[in-house]
């Protein structure tokens, strides 16, 4: 038997409290090393900011675990070296993210003013156009590809997750999924023009076409997320609507879909992102027009990519106008593609199951 | 409305494997049955079987018969979601929808099946279910609130009353109170008490006072050896089983001697 009044027996614990450094002591490592690094690579090996960075960086990441060992022990060495490479590696890759913002950024929005948006390109040498055209091409192709990949996509994820129950049909399903996940965009665009040739002749160009190019890329990516989010709804509560007398189909769709709307509705969104920016399927399929055309079944069609592309290989002579042009397209083109991002995540917290507390 | 189940022969299957043998029992309405033994002897198996809950698991199926009312639940024309309508099940871990407030959680079994309700049936529904399930003072308030806000037991309290808003004739409960400290636990046996009058209560349980305490008969599911199915060991009054048990593998079980 437990005996639960026994007190406690006279323990020599190990100390519990050791040295430790200075809050301060990884700044002033830093300081330290950005002074050895501008002495040694910026002056003595004449290497500019470059060197003084690495330089910089070495100092820290030798001097500040050592230190840290000296002082704290070895485990504590150790952790202060993994945390110096985390936040090297962090700033690694923030290097590039804000160096294209700031280019983007930079160039881009010395060219926007509600002509911009207003004019389209038709008749326009040299400055006064617009990217109306491009823009309202993009919605509609990005729209209508959407229309078509999302009822696809989920009733897809909807069939493997609550039908197929790893049967050999929904494993085939899940392979071919795959397989389109990795499918090249510009092959994508191959597929749609050589549908759309069968039917309508060689040469055929259509924002349509260009919407079946993008749904190619949309599907697999829809019925991956949305199959994932539906895995994710605890198999509790389909129990739960079971012992209700609740049928399948009504499980699924009131209590399943409503748990997982968040997720998929995100999962959704950031495959639009995805192929808001593709260029190569909608040069072979939807083309390149100057002119605004409303009507997705009939004639080219320019997005945003495209016209970017364009005005960069082909500038023509008004050639400094045609890359301000591209430089704010490429603006509008992030600002919209960031815009979904903070809608799928605006929606996420909107739909997500509450607590209460 | 609350009815009798007779089982007779019943074989319950996962796949090849035969996980329960050979039961046979009947359950007295308007009465508490508890269902007792070792972890993996079939318990909760055969509860799940009582409703046709158990073939929701892929490849699980059942042979034999489970008479209620003079029909049979596993006759080739029978619609487990009708059989469900009447056969209520409250589970182990509280499963509140969490996208539903504790007023629609209620409703749930109502609504999920498209019946339109007038604005007054609804609160008076859940009033009423609610004031079953002993939880109607604590959430009175707060009925707009999400049902993932309430304490472990307060969710179970709400499952229940989830259970018995649809009318069920019988309330199947798989260790409704595993999860939830004695406060709640205690709780939930008074509600018990309570339902018996109106309903017919199977109870799958891990723990003997409680067995002793709520229900007035006692199965009790063994296996005869690891890997070989479960059965039906001893089938008697909860006052005899406890005192005089018939089988001795039910009494060494009782008293502590084994499981």
């Amino acid at each position: 038997m437990t005996d639960l009044d026994s007190k406690p027996a006279e323990t020599h614990l190990a100390p519990l409290s050791h040295a430790t450094l200075p809050g301060w002591a990884p700044w002033a490592t830093v300081v330290v090393g950005l002074v050895v690094g501008a002495i040694v690579g910026g002056v003595m090996l004449g290497g500019g900011v470059v060197a003084t960075v690495v330089v910089a960086w070495l100092v820290v990441v030798l001097a500040l675990p050592l230190w840290s060992r000296a002082v704290e022990g070895g485990r504590k060495g150790t952790d202060r070296l993994v945390t110096v490479l985390v936040w090297s590696t962090f700033g690694l890759a923030m290097i590039p993210l804000v160096s294209l913002t700031w280019q983007v950024v930079s160039k881009g929005v010395g060219i926007l003013s509600p002509q911009f948006f207003q004019n389209s390109m038709a008749g326009v040498l040299g400055s006064g156009g617009g990217i109306y055209h491009a823009l309202m091409g993009t919605l509609i192709i990005t729209a209508l590809a959407t229309l078509i990949s999302v009822p696809i996509g989920v009733l897809t994820a909807v069939y493997l997750v609550e039908y197929g129950k790893n049967n050999t049909f929904s494993r085939i399903i899940t392979f071919l999924v795959d397989v389109m996940t990795g499918i090249p965009s510009i092959v994508a665009g191959l597929f749609a023009y050589a549908l759309f040739v069968a039917f309508f002749g060689p040469g055929v160009k259509m924002g349509f076409a260009g919407s079946i190019a993008l749904s190619v890329l949309m599907i697999p990516v829809v019925v991956r997320s949305t199959e994932e989010m539906l895995k994710l709804v605890p198999a509790d509560l389909r129990e739960a609507s079971y012992a209700l007398g609740v049928p399948k189909w009504r499980t699924i769709t009131k209590v399943v879909m409503p748990t997982a709307v968040a997720g998929i509705v995100t999962g959704v969104t950031l495959a639009v992102a995805r192929v808001a920016g593709e260029t190569a399927p909608l040069l072979l399929t939807a083309g390149l027009t100057n002119y605004v055309n409303f009507n997705p079944f009939d004639g080219r069609m320019t997005t945003l990519p495209v016209f970017i592309y364009y005005a960069i290989k082909e500038p023509g002579i008004y050639a400094e106008e045609m890359t301000a042009y591209a430089w704010g397209a490429a603006l509008v083109l992030v600002v919209i593609v960031m815009a979904l991002n903070v809608v799928a995540r605006v929606i996420g917290g909107v739909f997500a199951p509450k607590t209460g507390r | 409305m609350a009815k009798s189940i007779d089982v007779s022969d019943l074989n319950i299957y996962y796949g090849d494997f035969l996980a329960v043998e050979g039961v046979n029992i009947s359950i007295k309405a308007r009465a508490v049955t508890a269902l007792i033994g070792p972890s993996g002897c079939g318990k909760s198996t055969f509860l799940r079987s009582l409703n046709r809950m158990h073939e929701v698991i892929p490849g699980a199926r059942a042979e034999g018969k489970v008479m209620v009312d003079g029909q049979d639940l596993y006759a080739s024309d029978v619609d487990p979601v009708a059989v469900r309508r009447q056969i209520g099940m409250v589970f182990q871990r509280p499963n509140p929808f969490p996208t539903m407030s504790i007023y629609e959680n209620v409703l749930a079994g109502k609504r999920l099946n498209a019946k339109k309700l007038k604005k007054s049936e609804a609160d008076d529904l859940v009033e009423k279910s609610l004031r079953g399930a002993n939880l109607w003072t604590e959430v009175k308030d707060r009925l707009g609130k999400p049902g993932m806000g309430l304490s472990g037991g307060q969710q179970q309290r709400l499952c229940i009353a989830r259970a018995i808003a649809v009318e069920p004739e019988v309330l199947l409960m798989d260790e409704p109170c595993s999860a939830l400290d004695p406060i709640s636990t205690a709780a939930i046996e008074d509600l018990i008490h309570d339902l018996k009058s109106d309903y017919t209560i199977v109870i799958v349980t891990h723990n003997m006072q409680q067995a002793a305490r709520v229900s007035d008969d006692t199965g009790f599911f063994n296996l005869r050896a690891t890997g070989e199915p479960g059965q039906l060991v001893e089938f008697n009054p909860t006052k005899k089983m406890f005192t005089n048990p018939d089988n001795e593998s039910t009494e060494s079980y009782i008293s502590g001697r084994f499981g």
